[in-house]
């Protein structure tokens, strides 16, 4: 179960580690349900290699592709955004933890050394 | 989303607290993530010098993990990486973490920043600096605020 989560958040990174794909999630998150070739428009690679991205953030389930008529929607699925956001929520627990430790730590240190300065 | 970040205030100076965080000594008292104890810490505090922690958690599970300094500009940052060389905490398990802390000096001590990023490879690594870490905030952030979006 750990070891899923981990697996489809280093598969989620892997996905986003790349400008291009970035971007893609980026319009899609202001504009949800573009068609491919929206989506291609901007940028100067060909519809190929777009199709090839749209095939990597798909297999991670970011996006969800629908056939209407001719046309091929895009939309954003958040899911994995929000199982990245899980993640780093309960690692902040874990640090706010070592944090309270580390203080006590510290400030006991730094009242001896006054101590010894008195 | 990719990096959690802890900001905490401390009544100490910071190479108190420097220490604290890079010693064998301050390593022992805090990097069990619960209240158990640490069976065992070696720290080396220099670049390229790797520390080992040994602890068991309140469920009575022992691990390990141990790590390399990657930078240090004493007493104001310190950058290293770790993975667990056996057992773990779920959020840090299986990858290569990359924890940079930066202390500054204010009037009560030391104002400590925890940045932990989880990396998935070395590919991953060369792309940190790049932004995708800002690009997942921002991504969040539209979501959250977004109405398109289906419920999943």
């Amino acid at each position: 179960m750990v070891n899923d989560t981990n697996q489809s958040l280093n598969r989620l990174f892997s996905a986003l580690g790349d400008p291009t794909r970035r971007s893609i999630v980026a319009r899609l998150a202001r504009d949800s349900g573009l068609s491919v070739s929206e989506l291609a428009a901007p940028f100067e690679i060909k519809l190929p290699a777009v199709m090839k991205h749209l095939d990597i953030l798909e297999d991670v389930g970011l996006i969800r592709r629908a056939k209407h008529g001719r046309t091929v929607t895009v939309e954003l699925s958040p899911r994995p955004l929000r199982t990245a956001v899980d993640w780093m929520q309960r690692c902040e627990r874990v640090w706010e933890g070592r944090l309270d430790r580390l203080a006590r730590f510290a400030e006991k240190k730094e009242r001896e050394s006054q101590e010894r300065n008195e | 989303m990719s990096e959690a970040t802890c900001v905490r205030r401390i009544e100490a100076r910071p190479s108190i607290v420097f220490d604290a965080l890079t010693t064998a000594e301050g390593m022992a008292t805090w990097w069990c993530p619960d209240d158990g104890p640490v069976i065992s810490a070696a720290s080396d505090p220099k670049v390229g010098g790797r520390f080992r922690v040994r602890f068991r958690k309140l469920d009575g599970s022992e691990h390990e993990c141990s790590g390399e300094f990657l930078e240090i500009e004493e007493p104001r940052r310190v950058v290293m990486s770790f993975e667990w060389t056996s057992g773990g905490v779920p959020e840090e398990r299986d990858r290569v973490s990359r924890v940079e802390l930066q202390l500054r000096l204010i009037d009560t001590g030391t104002e400590l920043t925890v940045i932990h990023a989880g990396l998935y490879d070395e590919a991953s690594a060369d792309n940190h600096g790049s932004g995708w870490g800002t690009a997942l905030d921002r991504l969040g952030r539209s979501l959250a605020a977004s109405s398109r979006l289906h419920p999943v």
